[in-house]
């Protein structure tokens, strides 16, 4: 990132919004601080305008507090609740259709790497189940089995919420919901699996329940990225909105899906970047 | 080698360099102007009559020529990632063609909407079904709205010179829109014509994001906290507002491209035998077969004049009215069913029962000289009787 970026032009500082200046003056780009340090800097994302309770705004935020490196973080998103957010980030973000996200991303990094041979650009995909199980499967697929090398997150509440409660192939089988009436007849897609069959190095799933567990597979699939292949990270965030509880009781949910067995934390890590990670955190570690 | 050309002036690339002629196929022209476009990047996918220009395109990139190839999943995948490396400052180049656009489509007001200079080449086929691969360039009339650029090449040097002059148009900062250039499958791809090209070691200038109107993806370009999108997402006034104003200058942007077209271009159209009382009016490769029913007709002691539309958007509304000003009849011939050409036309003359939208050839059919012959024998008895057919 150059610094002209984000620099307020001489004699204009009085005039940019309070928020900007603070970005400017406390934000995280260029220093090491992440989601222990919430509270102490200015955060990436300003006031999103997600339901209260939500808890995608909750993981994209401690998302963000992730990044290894957000100077030179460029998100793609998709069509969905999070896109309402996605206006409120601060970082370079690009929505530009429902489903096409992995594709972009693929032209996208392939171009900052033409573009900036000497510098590491991540590219980031961000997108609800929907865009990524669903709709837009084939080309994140695709971009596993090409070992494109972006990190794709995939914020997982189960359903299509932005649209109004619709199944999703995510939604648990069995459920009500929009265009299931009598309940989904088929299993959660097993993304995680296909994504370490389909030539992901990192695999992970995760909630924002365990925000520095999060925070670590967040950094763990981003470097990963960069030196070894596609990586993979799946945040389930239940919806209260759609499925009807309480703004308050987003991480009970998760909690108790976790007894039941039908939420759990994995990670898979490929021979590959089990020896990246070893080195690169073995030397964070004598540091 | 890509290593040993030097970039020059476009002008001088496009009108001074030295040319030399070869015997080539339209698919060939393509490469030839891939290889001069200084492009970064391109992304395949396989269709027929398309594909062969894609393969040659590939070689250029195991040559040296371009930094990044690959073949992508489908169209729609291919459009967005040529998006997505557009977005990140690149100079990119891909093609397709007749369900391939269609599967695409989604992209193509994308492109538009974010204001990129993609150059996009369309080897124009029949859209099932029933199926066919031959040529026919209906997918053009879907394409009229999406806000992108269109060029209608006639022949492999149209072809050679438009991709060229595309990319010249597209990336100026007042324009900085999409180009698609059209031609009819296999008539042009897959046969052998005389085409005259400048020397190979020489090629446009660098594709430069940071004159771009609209910022680039990459964490480099002011601002970083940016919203590219219209903000569609909420139903309030600025939205619509956002939306409405942002589409109104994409269709300014192409307005402003008629300098660049008539600079690079020579204009929007050609106009032969001004004085004529009988226009046929054609793009792509029915231009070339009303210059044969010209001759024709000429022999039978008929004189006919000719419109060629190169750019069908922007399109030359006032220069065909204006051409044709006091043209009694005015036939248009094409290579679909729909005849969009003629419904453009027609909306911009005075008059427009002047105008006469046929022949019609579709489904991959010829369209012999003597078609276009009679369609202007017969309009001509219907609407003055037998004697001026033989005036």
């Amino acid at each position: 990132m150059s610094e002209s970026l984000f620099r307020i032009s001489p004699g204009f500082e009085e005039v940019m919004p309070v928020e900007y200046r603070e970005l400017v003056t406390n934000g995280p780009c260029g220093r090491e601080v992440g989601v222990s340090d919430l509270g102490t800097f200015k955060e990436l994302i300003e006031e999103h305008p997600l339901c209260a309770g939500c808890n995608m705004g909750l993981a994209l935020r401690l998302i963000l507090a992730s990044l290894p490196k957000p100077e030179d973080t460029v998100i793609v998103g998709s069509t969905g609740c999070s896109s309402l957010a996605f206006t409120q980030v601060a970082v370079h973000n690009i929505h530009s259709l429902f489903g096409n996200q992995n594709a972009v991303a693929s032209g996208l990094k392939r171009a900052l790497r033409l573009r900036f041979p000497d510098k590491v650009k991540d590219v980031v995909v961000i997108a609800g189940d929907g865009a990524t199980v669903d709709i837009g499967l084939d080309m994140v697929m695709q971009s596993w089995f090409r070992r494109e090398r972006i990190t794709t997150i995939m914020l997982d509440n189960e359903v299509y919420a932005n649209t109004g409660g619709q199944e999703s192939g995510m939604s648990p089988q069995g459920t009500v919901l929009n265009m299931a009436p009598l309940g989904k007849r088929f299993p959660k897609v097993a993304l995680p699996e296909i994504a370490r069959e389909a030539g992901c190095a990192y695999v992970a799933t995760i909630s924002p329940a365990q925000p520095k567990r999060l925070e670590r597979m967040v950094r763990r699939a981003i470097l990963t990225a960069r030196e070894v292949g596609p990586t993979y990270v799946q945040i389930f965030c239940p919806c209260p909105t759609n499925f009807k509880f309480r703004p308050n009781e987003g991480l009970q949910k998760i909690k108790q899906r976790q007894k039941e067995g039908t939420f759990q934390v994995r990670e898979y890590v490929s021979p590959e970047a089990q020896a990246f990670l070893a080195e690169l955190e073995g030397a964070d570690h004598e540091k | 080698m890509a290593r040993q050309q030097r970039e020059v002036d476009p002008e001088y690339l496009f009108f001074e360099a030295p040319r030399e002629q070869v015997f080539i196929t339209g698919s060939e022209a393509v490469a030839e102007a891939v290889k001069r476009g200084n492009v970064d990047m391109a992304v395949a996918y396989p269709i027929t009559p398309q594909s062969e220009s894609m393969h040659l395109i590939g070689d250029l990139y195991a040559q040296g020529y371009l930094k990044d190839y690959y073949r992508g999943e489908n169209e729609f995948a291919v459009m967005a990632a040529v998006h997505g490396a557009s977005l990140g400052g690149g100079r990119v180049f891909t093609a397709t063609c007749g369900p391939g656009t269609l599967r695409a489509m989604e992209m193509f007001p994308v492109w538009a909407g974010s204001r990129q200079p993609i150059v996009c080449a369309f080897m124009c086929r029949g859209v099932s079904l029933p199926p066919s691969i031959q040529p026919e360039n209906i997918e053009m009339a879907m394409l009229l709205d999406t806000g992108m650029m269109m060029f209608h090449a006639e022949d492999a040097q149209d072809f050679f010179d438009m991709i060229l002059r595309a990319y010249a148009i597209a990336e100026q900062p007042d324009v900085h829109l999409p180009a698609g250039v059209f031609v009819d499958g296999f008539f042009v791809t897959h046969t052998r014509s005389a085409v005259m090209l400048p020397p190979e070691d020489i090629k446009l200038p660098a594709y430069d994001p940071r004159r771009a109107p609209v910022p680039t993806f990459d964490m480099e370009t002011p601002p970083m906290r940016i919203i590219r999108d219209p903000l569609l997402n909420k139903s309030n006034f600025i939205s619509y507002l956002a939306n409405a104003s942002w589409h109104q200058e994409i269709i300014a942007a192409a307005e402003r491209a008629r300098k660049y077209i008539r600079r690079y271009m020579g204009g929007l159209l050609e106009v032969e035998d001004p004085f004529a009382k009988i226009f046929l009016a054609a793009s792509g490769t029915a231009v070339s077969q009303s210059r044969e029913a010209i001759r024709v007709l000429k022999d039978e002691g008929i004189q006919v004049g000719l419109i060629k539309i190169k750019s069908i958007r922007p399109f030359p509304a006032e220069e065909i009215a204006a051409a044709t000003a006091h043209a009694e009849l005015i036939v248009v011939p094409e290579f679909n069913m729909g005849g969009w050409l003629a419904r453009e036309i027609k909306a911009s003359v005075d008059n427009n029962r002047r105008v006469v939208g046929g022949p019609r050839v579709f489904g991959g059919m010829t369209m012999p000289a003597e078609l276009i012959v009679n369609e202007v024998k017969n309009a001509l008895r219907d609407r003055f009787g037998a004697e001026r057919t033989n005036s």
